[in-house]
């Protein structure tokens, strides 16, 4: 049976909770190099969103939504497509952006309330979504787009678990499939939309199975796994490049996983969910299983992971310093880009608003 | 009891613990009305607004549903269809729009087009507005969407007091209400609240401070800014601050009452001016006052804009030296 022609209730897993491979289990041929790479980018998600949620806490930041526990799914699948390929995320893909190329300080910048952090120039991947699931659509269109230009791209959607519930992610796969459109569909099912849980979500066994209604492969990956998030949508991504006679492009993934922090630094996770089980999550987490995994393997020892922490640890720095000492966008910016040419009435109030400033001073305006 | 009543027990709360109180007074006295949305029942609500509702009432009546807006106002039509009372939330007014096709096509025709059969006394509930700071997609105010739709109602409270009363209204209205609280002062300040259920009526406007010479109509959050910068131009003008409380349907009455007392009007809110309710006031204005007039009307609004990141959102908003120059400018035209 195929990674993907499976059963969706029966969850692909290579590395079990200490790091070692699992009986029977097939691990991707991946380089040293390429195992390494992976390796430092989950710890750097993992430094990065510790700064950022105490960036939070001393008021250098607005709310900010941690992935903590989630690194495994971002790095392992950016990981198994083509430096070309589309990523099309919602807000909490902190990682897997930065797998594709964007600087962790546009991800700050962002958060920090600057739209500029939006721009990420030259990246392929769209700004992030903050409405529920209403990029999955978008999503199907771009992979649609590509597909009747000729080209061979595919188009990663990540979205969560809540997201399975609106009516967009039923649209969105339900075109894919029949458009049969180079799709990955990406669902990072962290247990938790705020505070309903996943059973509550759906009465469906498992979000994979969902597929099946749209006529394409769904499969159900541990999310805490690199490697075997890294195996499945690296066979995604083959099949939507070149799908075999009778097979559909699109695929969606459920990696199931678990976000050991809060939904954002606006919520409470003690109100709704029990210590205990936060806990038992944490024994799966991804950064020491993959790090007993490389050690096993001989690539990873106390001095490589010391490096390691301390290279990441100044990269985080860096784009703090970075995020921090940009200048504060132009006020005037937020007439800019509205349109592709500004019309005479947004022209006028821009004009009037700088004669406020001018009269008062941001000081004054600001008070 | 109607309004008010000065001789019950009151307690000190805020505005969002109000909103708390009038959900918890109208479970209590109606069994019919439920309350449901994301996050509303054991989390209490991501401001609160719901906090401790889940414990008393239970999931039947206070329910957690999946994340879909459309689903959570679809269904909610369908209960006010077959009898119940259900109060949405919808966590943040900028995710109202997966829900707006039911909003507008359904809860706000159902009445009309069965000739009456059916009606949907349903509430829509949602935080608006913005300068807290939040998120994208978190701070919009899009009052005028609701407004634009025959057959709802659309109420905004900008005091605890009212928020109580105004929520206990829309709760017993026999129409679907889209009720918008005002985030920014969710818990600016505390007021004394009536410890028993009490209605605040739907329609009618309330004069914040009365003055001769310029009539100021605002609502929500940018009541307070309008009220601080009258206080800030008191001696150079008196000014009037009405806060309109329902914006549909408004209280066109105590609007042209104003005017006619001052002859010169501002309208101050936070969403864009072009297609904002500032024209509707003006025209309003117009038609039933103009020889009354002695100066144009001023709109003091956002921008025509979306809605910038927290980084600009101060400048976005009508503050208070934006509002007085505004109102300078009516008195000296």
């Amino acid at each position: 049976m195929s990674t993907l022609q499976r059963d969706p209730e029966k969850r692909v897993q290579i590395l079990d909770e200490d790091g070692r491979v699992r009986d029977g289990a097939t691990v991707p041929e991946l380089e040293e190099d390429e195992l390494l790479e992976m390796y430092r980018e989950m710890k750097i998600g993992r430094h990065f969103d510790q700064r950022a949620v105490s960036l939070q806490r001393q008021g250098r930041m607005g709310t900010f939504p941690p992935m903590s526990g989630q690194e495994g799914a971002q790095v392992g699948s950016i990981h198994a497509v083509a430096d070309d390929d589309w990523l099309i995320p919602s807000y909490r893909e902190h990682a897997a952006v930065y797998g594709a190329g964007v600087d962790l300080a546009e991800t700050l910048r962002y958060w920090m309330g600057d739209e500029r952090g939006n721009q990420m120039d030259g990246q392929p991947v769209l700004p992030s979504t903050v409405p529920i699931a209403t990029q999955i659509p978008h999503a199907t269109g771009m992979a649609w787009a590509s597909k009747l230009k000729g080209e061979n791209r595919v188009f990663m959607c990540y979205f969560g678990d809540g997201a399975t519930s609106e009516g967009d992610f039923h649209e969105g796969l339900n075109f894919a499939g029949v458009f049969d459109t180079p799709s990955i569909f990406f669902c990072n099912n962290n247990q938790w939309a705020i505070s309903v849980p996943r059973e509550r979500q759906t009465a469906s066994q498992t979000i994979a199975q969902k597929a099946t209604a749209y006529g394409f492969d769904g499969v159900q990956v541990d999310g805490m796994d690199p490697l075997a998030v890294y195996r499945v949508t690296k066979a995604a991504v083959e099949k939507a490049r070149d799908p075999s006679e009778g097979e559909r492009r699109p695929t969606l993934i459920e990696a199931v996983q678990y976000r050991f922090g809060a939904h954002t630094t606006a919520d409470d996770p003690s109100v709704y969910r029990d210590d205990d089980e936060v806990e038992q999550w944490k024994r799966r987490d991804p950064i020491p299983r993959f790090e007993e995994y490389l050690r096993g393997k001989g690539i990873l020892d106390d001095e490589r992971i010391d490096a390691i922490t301390s290279e990441i640890e100044a990269e985080v720095d860096d784009a703090i310093d970075t995020a921090e000492s940009t200048d504060r966008p132009d006020p005037s910016a937020m007439f800019e880009h509205v349109y592709s040419e500004m019309p005479d009435r947004v022209a006028e109030q821009r004009e009037a608003f700088e004669q406020l400033r001018d009269r008062h001073g941001d000081e004054e305006l600001l008070e | 009891m109607s309004t008010q009543d000065q001789q019950s027990t009151t307690e000190s709360l805020t505005l969002v613990q109000a909103v708390c109180e009038g959900l918890y007074g109208e479970m209590e006295r109606d069994d019919d009305v439920l309350v449901m949305g994301e996050d509303v029942g054991k989390n209490g609500g991501v401001f609160r607004a719901t906090d401790g509702l889940y414990e008393e009432f239970g999931g039947d009546r206070v329910i957690d549903t999946p994340l879909a807006e459309s689903g959570i106002v679809g269904t909610a039509i369908g209960m006010a269809a077959y009898g119940l009372r259900p109060v949405t939330e919808i966590q943040f007014m900028g995710f109202i729009y997966p829900a707006f096709d039911q909003i507008v096509s359904h809860a706000a025709r159902l009445r009309t087009r069965s000739r009456g059969r059916f009606s949907c006394p349903m509430v829509v509930r949602a935080p608006y507005g913005g300068g807290i700071r939040a998120p994208e997609h978190h701070s919009e105010s899009k009052e005028a969407f609701f407004v634009h739709e025959p057959g709802l109602k659309v109420v905004v409270p900008s005091t605890p007091g009212d928020a109580k009363g105004l929520l206990a209204s829309a709760i017993r209205d026999p129409d679907p209400v889209i009720f918008l609280e005002p985030k920014l002062i969710y818990r600016a300040f505390r007021e004394d609240v009536s410890e028993e259920p009490y209605t605040t009526p739907l329609g009618e406007a309330a004069i914040r401070r009365e003055g001769s010479d310029v009539s100021v109509f605002t609502w929500g959050a940018m009541a307070y800014r309008t009220v601080e910068a009258a206080e800030e131009l008191a001696g150079e003008i008196d000014v009037e601050v009405v806060d309109l409380r329902t914006l549909s349907p408004l209280d066109t009455d105590t609007i042209v009452e104003s005017f006619k007392k001052t002859g010169r009007a501002a309208v101050v809110h936070e969403a864009p001016k072009t297609g904002g309710l500032a024209g509707e006031i003006s025209a309003t204005i117009q038609e039933e006052a103009l020889l009354y007039q002695e100066a144009p009307i001023k709109r003091i609004t956002g921008f025509d804009t979306p809605f910038p990141l927290y980084a600009l959102e101060d400048y976005y908003l009508p503050e208070a030296a934006r509002i007085a120059d505004g109102i300078r400018d009516v008195v000296n035209f």
